[in-house]
């Protein structure tokens, strides 16, 4: 029952910190930008997508193709921001609400223009597979890598934002843009560069989550909710919010289905209404 | 004499006066006219024309009137209160469940069970509302997207209620006002549609122009100020979006009755995704926007989708983005501005 209860919790914490992996970049484009974009689930499909055609067609090892799934994800992040995205940074919600969806459903119907309906198989390499003996533990071996994957990543994003000249500007972009502006720090480029980082990272996540999420078209519409959910939930413009708010429906969601699996997705949206109703900014309510 | 109904003529159909003063600013200033202008007469008679011109297509007018129901009640608390909603197919779900259960159950008169579709969507919309004024647009945004997606798990878990993804048929419907059976032909449910969707438009179009209906806008426009004048924001908005889930909840029901079956995608998030699109290509703010956007969407749908549903979704999907970029205000803003720019001309 207790290693039956740890199981639950560490599969929660994997699947929790694969969420934070992909939304990441959303809570910072949205506290930063106050932009809300729907289409977030669909930069982390290009980067799944990327992963399954370089091991099918190239036979490229598994480890390769992660490292290019972000670029991929990254440099249409690029180019849409610059193109599309950047006009609409004043519009209302709505307009961004609807630009976005409209962005995903195109981006679903060519993924299933290009790549069919169904879903891909991913080959996991064998040290990948099968399960691994940790302080007493069986545990999944893809899980473990995935939470180490998300550690190191976490670790790197926090010394980006915290330490570096970057990762300053970001900060005082998101807390001010025009006293940003003011102290001549290029916003527009800064905007640019963190749409391109934060999917790069679900572009990274979607190639991650292959295994655990599945890979269709629908991918973008599926999860859509959970990535709105951890930012929603989290707090937008935060690193830490997200990451609490990722963990707890991770674990919340792993264990709801696994406990009580006849009322399925209930827990987490009943979850999801009772954390906004009781934080209707978000767990870390940025400063303004 | 003649002052008289000069004077009346100008209340009638305001001239444009020659001051740089848009139309927005001039209806702010005073209540708007009331009075049924010849084109919308006009726009009404259309659909009694369809049921002569094409006796072929009344299932699918029919269907474009109880969509155009919908779009209007999202118009209500999105176009008149600016609540973005991503979940709005609860209420129509709600109503299209609580018609077909009774009509399962044995009530099958059509009428009481709109007012009991309207009564249990506008209830469980009243609830919602206050979850609804308490956030900002994205809070509100998952507030009703999640309202949405538990609906549709319990409907999708309770199938010894609602029959699951199979649907809940088996529906026997009763005469309308036990005279008019509803027949294969859907000509009873075509004129049915139509009064409902008149009657509640008649009803909606005097709530707008009321002074009810101007604090909305005025909450749109700027929800921070209107406290300053005496308008309790938080009030308005839960009636009105208790009203929109009530409007919702009749169109729901209408479409259970008509077409005697609920299949689970009434409650579905593509619903609420596609409702708003029709009211953002008919253009937001105006009840007719809405009417125009259902049509204009099913008529497409109707005929693109048999292609390709695939192809079908990446042209709505392009056409969105079109919209957001390069035409906001949709199809009824675009002609509003050419009628004004053929006005500005015409006196010239």
């Amino acid at each position: 029952m207790i290693g039956n209860f740890i199981g639950v919790l560490f599969d929660g914490i994997a699947y929790g910190s694969l969420l934070f992996l992909i939304s990441v970049g959303l809570s910072v484009t949205m506290g930063m930008m106050n932009f809300i974009n729907l289409a977030h689930g669909a930069f982390a499909m290009v980067g799944g997508y990327v992963c399954v055609s370089l091991l099918q067609k190239l036979g490229m090892p598994f480890l390769a193709t992660l490292p290019l799934a972000f670029i991929a994800a990254a440099v249409v992040g690029l180019v849409l921001e610059r193109t599309l995205y950047r006009q609409l940074y004043q519009a209302t919600h709505l307009d961004q609400v609807l630009f976005s969806i409209g962005l995903t459903f195109m981006a679903v119907a060519g993924a299933t223009f290009i790549f069919g309906p169904t879903q891909q198989p991913v080959n996991l390499p064998d040290w990948l597979r099968g399960q691994v003996h940790v302080l007493g533990l069986d545990v999944g071996a893809y899980r473990l890598f995935l939470i180490g994957v998300v550690v190191l990543v976490t670790l790197g994003l926090y010394f980006l934002i915290e330490r570096t000249r970057f990762g300053a500007q970001i900060r005082a972009s998101v807390d001010n843009q025009t006293a940003a502006a003011g102290l001549g720090i290029n916003v527009s480029r800064v905007f640019s560069l963190t749409f391109a980082l934060g999917s790069g990272l679900a572009g990274l996540g979607g190639g991650l989550g292959i295994d655990v999420l599945g890979l269709d078209p629908s991918f973008p519409l599926k999860y859509m909710v959970y990535f709105l959910l951890v930012v929603a939930v989290g707090g937008a413009g935060s690193i830490k919010g997200p990451l609490i708010a990722a963990l707890i429906l991770g674990v919340f969601d792993v264990a709801g289905k696994y406990y009580v699996p006849e009322v399925g997705a209930f827990v987490i949206y009943t979850l999801m209404v009772v954390l906004l109703i009781l934080f209707p900014f978000g767990l870390v309510r940025r400063k303004a | 004499m003649s002052a008289l109904s000069n004077s009346t003529l100008k209340q009638a159909a305001p001239e444009p006066t020659s001051e740089p003063m848009s139309a927005m600013n001039k209806s702010a200033l005073r209540l708007p006219n009331d009075r049924w202008k010849p084109l919308e007469i006009v726009f009404w008679l259309l659909p009694v024309a369809s049921f002569f011109l094409f006796p072929d297509y009344l299932v699918l007018v029919s269907q474009i009137m109880i969509v155009g129901l919908f779009a209007l009640s999202l118009d209500l608390i999105l176009g008149y209160a600016g609540i973005v909603s991503l979940g709005h197919a609860a209420f129509f779900g709600l109503g299209a469940y609580t018609a077909g259960l009774l009509s399962v159950h044995g009530w099958g008169e059509p009428i009481s069970a709109l007012f009991a579709a309207a009564l249990v969507a506008g209830m469980v919309g009243f609830i919602v509302s206050f979850l609804v004024v308490r956030g900002h647009d994205l809070a509100r945004l998952m507030v009703t997207l999640g309202i949405g997606l538990m609906l549709f798990e319990a409907a999708n878990k309770a199938a010894f209620i609602t029959g699951g993804v199979d649907g809940l048929s088996g529906m026997v419907m009763g005469k309308l006002f036990g005279v008019f059976e509803f027949d294969l032909f859907g000509k009873t449910a075509f004129w049915y549609s139509f009064g409902v969707l008149f009657i509640l438009f008649v009803i909606l179009r005097r709530l707008v122009n009321s002074p009810f209906g101007m604090s909305l806008r005025g909450i749109r426009e700027g929800g921070r100020r209107m406290p300053a004048i005496g308008a309790n924001v938080d009030r308005r908005l839960k009636a009105i979006f208790t009203i929109g889930a009530m409007v919702a909840g009749v169109a729901g029901a209408l479409l259970a009755q008509t077409t005697q079956f609920v299949g689970l995608d009434v409650l579905g998030f593509p619903r609420s995704a596609e409702l708003l699109i029709m009211l953002v290509l008919g253009g937001t703010g105006r009840l007719y926007g809405a009417l125009i956007g259902a049509a204009v969407f099913m008529v497409a749908q109707d005929k693109i989708s048999g292609l390709d549903p695939a192809y079908w979704q990446f042209y709505i999907g392009l056409f969105l983005v079109l919209i957001v970029l390069f035409a906001r205000g949709g199809i009824m803003g675009g002609a509003e501005k050419i009628y004004a720019r053929f006005k500005r001309k015409e006196p010239a």
